[in-house]
């Protein structure tokens, strides 16, 4: 089981590498549902000691939120939108993908500093690679400079933080657990509206014009 | 009775969508406002049980924020029919934007007014920290529609720094969440419940190393939503954007729900014994914030920034009265009323004064005393309340804790603070004086000018009565829940 642990957080964080990599904004929206469904899969193989029906409920709607309804929501806002599909990050790709590699290594020096409790199993992995899934989030949001790259930003934190909850296994109740999911699925839903009011307002979603307002 | 007062809003914003007459919305608005403040006030008359297994529970530091957001969102609702009436005949298109802006509908406008109010009180009563997590969040989603009512490029762009800065600040607090949840695990793998209360019980068998982390980061992810600086950059825009019975309600209510979430964790802190690593934090977060306010309230030419400022100055002082314990959280409990009661009147006198000059520069409304009398003479006594002036509210809680902490030594931090403080009361004072007394525009000292309506001035008139007796004499009901309140803080007297 941990072998199979190991590979899932392993593919989560090459996902991030992609998500870095990526020229075009469909891909990155994939991507980041990929990841989605990579952590509804981690939810079923991290439950130690069998699955109890919270791992599986809790499992079901990771994948189907995540793997399904975002990447259609924002689908939806870049077909509305008729944006120009092209990323166009303020860093480029080969600068941002260094980035990457080194975030990786400050990731696994991170990790190692930071002594698990005796009581808590995980795979060693599993701390650089959430932390990483989050540092590629907060890289993609400053630098992106479309609205909805920054939405796949927010989306690969919330799945960095969700990683770290869900391999270790953590006891929250499930109604917290739904509770978070469904405040992700507001907050996707609230930005899609906003994006498509950006784009009718201002003819394009590029976060970057978005600077009116300053001291 | 705490269902109730969560469910209540919820619902009326359900109804309020399927309205189609804008009185009977309006009415519907003032009434839950009025069902909620009632309800409220009986939790202090009778106190309310836990429900839900001990996750929703009313203690006395959550009744004190109950209260105060339940009194400014009654205010609020009051002052709403006035203003939504005035909006749907001429919606505030500000002149510098060169075209009248067209407004969000009103029933969607409601209702989400109503839904931020019932996802606020859900932050006041929720002692599961997951539970909590998920009602500020809600909070932010419910808020974000209604900072872009004036559908323009300024508010969306508000509207969209509003939500991202927001929820990547309250997801760093996800985080911490999970750390907590490590820190609760003991060594036999079994845990302790995020329940605010079996923490407290069990603080001593918590990971200090864990706990200590968990703290940063709700300082941090919170700390976005309370506008503590460096971290408040989404307040200024939001604050200055939004209608201003919005505004008012996110200064007053809002940031002092991501208040409570800090001092939460700062309870589960203190019981751990980590008081000592917690406090000093608050105390730079603290001043950090004020000497931000302060750089930025100096020549401030919007004065709805000002005021946005000025709550970033005022949650900065907040954090530092917690943090320097004893007797100064008494006066930051106090302190946090006196702000929330002046900022709202204060931002309630702000939409008055938009709404005749048509502009939110210092220097294009001046003679304010003159062309709206009632709303000037407010402006005046607000802003020499929110300085901390005497009579009122804001300067005995100042006082308090400025007082603490000469009396623990913490003299240097005194100091500070009163310097700060004098330099932003000369900026806000600069502005007020040409704001009130200046020469008023052309349009508006030639026209003859309507009377103010009794509906746009009575609301935050009496805010100012309640500031103006709460500096003279804190009555013995209000006292007893400060107390309270401070004393499950770990503060004295």
């Amino acid at each position: 089981m941990d072998f199979w642990v190991n590979c899932l957080v392993v593919l989560i964080a090459m996902t991030n590498l992609r998500l870095l990599g990526s020229s075009r904004v469909v891909s990155c929206v994939h991507t980041v549902a990929f990841q989605g469904v990579l952590l509804g899969v981690l939810a079923i193989v991290g439950a130690s000691g069998g699955l109890a029906a919270h791992g599986i409920v809790l499992a079901a709607v990771n994948i189907v939120l995540k793997g399904l309804v975002f990447p259609w929501l924002l689908m939806r806002a870049l077909r509305e939108t008729h944006l120009r599909r092209e990323v166009e990050p303020a860093i480029g790709f080969g600068a941002s993908m260094l980035l990457g590699v080194l975030l990786i290594g400050i990731c696994l020096w991170i990790g190692s500093r930071l002594p698990l409790p005796v009581g808590v199993q995980a795979s060693p992995l599993l701390v650089p690679a959430a932390l990483f899934t989050l540092m590629v989030g907060l890289f993609m949001i400053v630098a992106g400079r479309k609205a909805l790259t920054q939405v796949v930003g927010y989306l690969s934190i919330e799945n960095g933080i969700t990683a770290f909850g869900l391999g270790f296994a953590l006891k929250e109740a499930l109604l917290v657990e739904l509770g978070i999911l469904l405040d992700a699925f507001m907050a996707v839903f609230v930005m899609g509206i906003i994006i498509f009011h950006i784009s009718r307002e201002f003819d394009h979603i590029d976060a970057g014009e978005l600077s009116a307002l300053k001291d | 009775m705490i269902v109730a007062l969560i469910l209540l809003p919820t619902f009326a914003a359900a109804a309020v969508l399927a309205i189609r007459s804008a009185a009977a919305r309006r009415t519907l608005l003032v009434l839950v406002a009025l069902g909620h403040a009632g309800l409220t006030a009986a939790t202090f008359v009778r106190p309310a049980g836990p429900q839900l297994g001990g996750w929703l529970l009313l203690d006395p530091l959550g009744a004190v924020f109950l209260a105060i957001l339940s009194l400014l969102f009654l205010t609020a609702a009051l002052y709403g029919i006035g203003y939504l009436a005035r909006e749907a005949r001429r919606p505030t298109g500000l002149a510098d934007e060169g075209f009248l802006a067209t407004n969000q509908p009103e029933a969607v406008f409601t209702a989400c007014l109503l839904m931020f109010l019932a996802t606020m009180t859900l932050v006041t009563v929720s002692h599961n920290f997951g539970l909590l997590w998920v009602a500020v969040e809600a909070t932010t989603l419910a808020s974000a529609p209604l900072i872009y009512f004036h559908r323009q490029k300024r508010s969306l762009e508000a509207t969209w720094k509003y939500l991202l800065v927001c929820s990547v600040g309250i997801a760093v607090a996800l985080l911490g969440n999970f750390f907590l949840a490590i820190a609760v695990t003991e060594p036999d793998g079994r845990s302790i419940p995020l329940v605010l209360n079996d923490l407290l019980a069990a603080a001593d068998q918590l990971d200090p190393t864990w706990l200590k982390a968990t703290f940063l980061l709700f300082l941090v992810g919170y700390g976005t939503k309370m506008g503590l600086a460096p971290l408040h950059t989404w307040l200024p825009d939001a604050h200055s954007e939004a209608p201003s019975m919005v505004s008012a309600l996110l200064s007053g209510a809002l940031l002092n729900c991501a208040f409570l979430a800090i001092l939460r964790i700062l309870q589960v802190c203190s019981a751990a014994g980590l008081a000592g690593f917690a406090q000093p934090l608050l105390i730079l977060f603290g001043l950090l914030s004020m000497s931000v306010a302060a750089v930025f309230i100096i020549r401030q030419d919007d004065f709805k920034r000002m005021l946005a400022y000025s709550s970033v100055e005022h949650m900065g002082l907040l954090a530092l009265g917690v943090g320097l314990g004893g007797a100064a959280t008494f006066g930051a409990m106090l302190h946090a009323l006196n702000h929330s009661l002046t900022k709202g009147m204060l931002f309630l006198v702000a939409g008055n004064l938009l709404a005749a000059y048509r502009t939110k520069s210092v220097a294009g409304t001046g003679g304010a005393i003159r062309v709206l009398p009632v709303s000037g003479a407010l402006w005046i006594a607000g802003i020499l309340a929110i300085c901390g002036s005497p009579p009122f509210g804001p300067f005995v809680s100042e006082l308090a804790i400025i007082k603490a902490a000469f009396d623990q030594n913490a003299t240097w931090v005194a100091v500070a603070v009163l310097s700060l403080l004098a330099v932003i009361f000369i900026g806000m004072a600069a502005a007020m004086l040409r704001m009130a007394y200046g020469a008023p525009p052309e349009r508006l000292a030639a026209e003859t000018r309507p009377r103010e309506q009794a509906c746009t001035f009575l609301p935050p008139l009496a805010l100012a009565v309640l500031v103006l007796v709460l500096g003279v004499y804190v009555p013995p009901v209000v006292e007893d829940a400060l107390r309270l309140a401070a004393l499950a803080l770990g503060g004295r007297q």
